[in-house]
């Protein structure tokens, strides 16, 4: 076995583990809600296997970083699996400091959707380009994602304050925006099974377009096209034609991929509502009802507090430092580098709110879920939609 | 204004909330609280003292963190705004196209995105004032708050008033079996263990931990503004100086900004990955990925003494391969390599030909940049260069036009003079096309070869700013570290010669290590159980006990 596939396996493995590992911090949570006592136990197995599932990966990361050479943080699909792998790392630390088994219910979720959406990009080693080559990409990349892990907690930690306080019974801004929330974790979830089943069967179709600078271009679609791309013309299509021809400016592309995400998350959500009769929300309520809210509060302030000066540091400080050496200008207004001083700011302005304005509790926990957001709109949105320099992928 | 007299018989300044000695709440608000407010421990906070003048208005708009906070809001929206269409630095057009390029590209939302200047936003005024006005929200607020602070957390007495202590999220009471001195030396004892700073006085005792770490805000706010000073210095001349040239492979030039230096290109090299492209790459329809871009130059420096544009004595300064990632750093300014154009035009050969025998008569070799006017081919032949366009694109009243002064599409009018036509003939020789505008001739000039070079475009940049925004950001990054990975820790605690205690503690934040300090105390000393006034007792009680819930509409916090 090369080093490479050692590596795929070494993902494959922490991935299972880590869906191992949400079961069991179920069962914790179930347990402890029926006698307590065996609590102890399944939290312990939980934490066992999640940090089995680490180490599996911390494997992977390492194996691929000598198989190519360079930190594997280069493209889409090594960082959003790194972003991941931080996640987990950033929950096993709060878990020793807090003990709080409610965190795993929710944070390897979102890491297991986090790997699982990274792995639907080109998982391909590919070369560097000269920018690229530099010390910093491991400094400033893995920096940066550790402080977007840590922050991410503190929406994991809200997530499940909300769950706890908001009333589901009656109808309200809170109950409707918690659900909003779950549903579009199930977008996620649908655009990761309508891609992967697509790749299986290894779906193509390929076009020629005019671009938005009238050039004659060939773009390859991987899902079945729902919209066609500006001027569009067959080479090879399979199963069905675009159903709308789309201007230059909208990447028809992109929003084929958005428009099946949607459609069957949407299926697969009113599938759970007509199974479970009742709200996602409402499903986990009743797993989350025991939790500390003071607790959940804390450690959702605590991984602000953590993850702001790291994410400084990695995301604008050793940004800035590389920028400076690879580009000439340490700041030059690139999407990704204002999106990273928009993530600051709101971090910033959470921070004066909850210390001076007393924004506390649920308040904290909203501002959590939106910053969370933020992170994920400069991971996915800045990079696939806004290009610029850091459109890697 | 007059100063407040506590019952104590201090003389707190107008304004103040706690006294300053022994802690006794002031104010009326304060003494309805259950649990004071200690974010700055009761001092006197001028925007909250005055409000008459202009200057207290304009002093208490900026030091809310209200304000603060719209600031950073408004700032975080607008910034986002600049994102939404690629940024004019990045968009190549020249100035004059960029609002039609707006409207070509975006249609309607690009020509409205363009006219009101949101493709140049971070350079607007409007964009600038935001930054400029949070500056200032910066400064105020921390002098308005870090000073009053400092002084009250620096002259602080031990003994507190019971008031003062019983309003404290954590307060213990109760009687104790052991004697007073015992339990005092045990708690001293315990908390200097656990590196706090205990101070008694009588039967009064204060233990204090990491008291640095309230000044860590104050400390990144410092760094803040050195930082935004920084950046406010590059408008101010010789701080900061960014220019570019194009340097040939062979050719050595003058480094524009950098006066008195000159650069020789010596070789541009550019090496590609050889991996068989695949995955993303193939979709983009990338064949090759880019693997160095490297020009090895010598720098050269004029004596001291020289004459400005005197490039004969040039003294060696040193070589250095320049690559991205790598910029050459000499004096403050550095180098990098920011472009190249491979294979441009650099020499054109010609045979002149006599067209019935194809005999040549010999070669002429046009250096593309630095003609010559005659090349004397000996023996009565001789080529007159009459006119050369380097970017040959097309005739304006019969006389050949360039576009620019690079040899793109070089094209020469010549005059060719042999002993068979000593009037000589004229000859129009552009890339593919011959011309001759004067009749029939009997020679030619056959192209032969073409010589190409290199170029590589380089950025000079000098930023005398950096060790200013270095150090600003080294100062916020130690302020933001320590005020969020240390805090601040205080206990109280106080035994009447009756075994009667009365205990308080206050962090300013991770209650939960402090508790755990709480509980080792505790039990180390046999101290009361304590009680956290702001937890809820039990479920469902949680609404009455939040304690200092009026915070939220609090005006100038």
């Amino acid at each position: 076995m090369s080093l490479i596939d050692l590596s795929g396996n070494l993902l494959f493995v922490a991935f299972l583990a880590y869906l191992v590992a949400t079961l069991l911090f179920g069962g914790a949570i179930k347990q402890s809600n029926a006698s307590g006592k065996n609590t102890d136990k399944w939290g312990k197995l939980a934490i066992v296997v999640t940090i089995i599932g680490f180490l599996s990966q911390i494997g992977y990361f390492i194996t691929r970083w000598v198989y190519t050479g360079h930190a594997p943080v280069s493209n889409m699909f090594e960082f959003t699996t790194a972003f991941g792998m931080f996640i987990v790392g950033a929950f096993i630390l709060i878990y020793f400091i807090y003990r709080l088994t409610a965190l795993g219910l929710v944070a390897l979720p979102v890491a297991l959707l986090i790997i699982a959406y990274a792995s639907m990009f080109p998982t391909e080693v590919s070369p560097l380009v000269p920018s690229l080559q530099s010390h910093w990409l491991t400094i400033h990349v893995i920096t940066a994602a550790m402080g977007q892990s840590i922050l991410a907690i503190s929406a994991v930690a809200g997530l499940i304050y909300l769950l706890k306080v908001v009333d589901l019974n009656k109808p309200s801004k809170q109950r409707f925006w918690l659900e909003a929330v779950m549903y579009c974790l199930v977008v996620v979830l649908g655009f990761v099974i309508v891609s992967s089943t697509f790749s299986a069967m290894d779906y193509e179709s390929k076009y020629t377009y005019i671009d938005k600078e009238g050039m004659s271009r060939q773009i390859t679609y991987n899902l079945p096209p729902i919209f066609g791309m500006n001027e569009y013309e067959v080479v090879e299509e399979h199963g069905m034609s675009p159903l709308v021809e789309m201007p230059a400016l909208i990447n028809a592309k992109k929003l084929t991929t958005v428009v099946w995400s949607l459609l069957i998350g949407s299926l697969l959500y009113l599938f759970i509502r007509l199974i479970a009769r009742r709200r996602i929300s409402a499903i986990f309520q009743p797993l989350v009802k025991r939790v500390n809210l003071q607790l959940l509060d804390e450690v959702g302030y605590r991984s602000v507090i953590i993850g702001f000066p790291v994410f400084t540091l990695g995301a604008l400080i050793f940004a800035m430092i590389w920028a400076q050496l690879a580009w000439s200008r340490f700041w030059g207004w690139d999407p990704k580098e204002v999106w990273a001083l928009i993530t600051w700011l709101f971090y910033a302005a959470f921070l004066h709110l909850r210390l001076s304005k007393g924004w506390e509790g649920e308040k904290s926990a909203w501002l959590a879920l939106i910053g969370f957001g933020i992170i994920l709109f400069n991971l996915i949105a800045v990079n696939l939609i806004l290009a610029g320099l850091h459109s890697y992928a | 204004m007059e100063n407040i007299i506590c019952a104590c018989g201090h003389s707190n300044p107008f304004g103040t909330k706690l006294c300053e000695k022994c802690g006794r709440p002031l104010t009326e608000e304060e003494k309805q609280n259950k649990v004071v407010d200690m974010r700055y421990d009761g001092t006197a906070i001028r925007s909250k003292t005055y409000n008459k003048s202009i200057v207290d208005k304009i002093w208490n708009f900026f030091s809310s963190v209200k304000v603060g906070i719209a600031l950073i809001i408004i700032t975080l929206i607008a910034a986002s705004i600049g994102t939404l269409l690629p940024q004019e630095f990045y968009v190549k057009a020249s100035d004059m196209e960029k609002g039609a390029y707006y409207e070509d590209v975006y249609g309607f939302v690009g020509k409205i995105y363009y006219t009101l200047g949101l493709s140049d936003l971070y350079s607007s005024w409007w964009f600038q004032i935001l930054v400029g006005m949070l500056a200032v929200s910066i400064i105020v607020a921390s002098l308005d708050r870090g000073i009053p602070l400092y002084k009250s957390l620096k002259n602080q007495r031990v003994k507190r008033h019971e008031s003062f202590l019983k309003r404290q999220r954590i307060v213990a009471e109760g009687q104790i079996t052991a004697s007073p001195e015992e339990t005092l030396s045990k708690v001293e004892k315990k908390m200097t263990e656990m590196k706090y700073i205990v101070r008694r006085d009588g039967s009064a005792l204060l233990a204090e931990k990491g008291r640095f770490s309230r000044y860590g805000p104050y400390i990144n706010h410092v760094g803040l503004i050195i930082f935004l000073t920084g950046v406010m210095l590059r408008l101010v001349p010789g701080f900061y100086v960014d220019e570019s040239i194009w340097v040939r492979e062979g050719e050595t030039r003058a480094i524009t900004g950098m006066d008195g230096y000159f650069i020789e290109n010596r070789d541009f090299i550019l090496e590609t990955h050889d991996n068989a492209p695949q995955g993303e790459q193939l979709k983009q329809g990338v064949n090759v990925v880019a693997k160095n871009f490297q020009t090895d130059i010598t720098l050269y420096k004029q004596p001291k003494d020289a004459i400005a544009g005197d490039t004969e004595n040039l003294e060696k300064v040193r070589d250095y391969s320049i690559r991205v990632n790598h910029p050459l750093k000499e004096e403050g300014y550095a180098l990098y390599q920011m472009d190249y154009r491979l294979n441009e035009l650099k020499q054109m050969n010609f045979q002149l030909v006599n067209k019935s025998t194809e005999q040549s008569l010999g070669k002429v070799g046009i250096d593309l940049t630095n003609p010559k006017k005659e090349y004397d081919l000996g023996n009565g032949v001789s080529v007159k260069l009459l006119v050369y366009t380097p970017d040959f694109s097309g005739f304006e009243n019969g006389v050949p036009q360039t576009a620019t002064s690079v040899p793109n599409n070089p094209a020469f009018l010549f005059k060719m003079t042999t002993p068979e036509t000593p009037k000589g003939e004229t000859s129009f020789v552009a890339i593919k096309q011959t011309l001759e505008p004067l009749g029939e001739n009997q020679y030619k000039m056959k192209f032969e070869s073409v010589e190409t070079r290199d170029m590589s475009g380089f950025t000079i940049r000098k930023d005398r700013t950096i060790p200013i925004l270095f150090v600003g950001g080294i100062i916020f990054m130690i302020g933001v570290a320590i005020g969020s990975y240390w805090n601040h820790r205080r206990l109280w605690l106080q035994v009447e010669p009756d075994g009667h205690v009365l205990m308080a503690a206050h962090v300013n934040k991770n209650m939960f290590s402090m508790k755990k300090d709480l509980d080792a105390v505790t039990a180390f000393a046999g101290l009361p159980q304590y009680k956290d006034q702001l937890e809820p007792s039990e479920e469902g009680e949680e609404s009455t006990n939040r304690g200092n819930t009026k915070k939220e509409g609090d005006n100038t916090l």
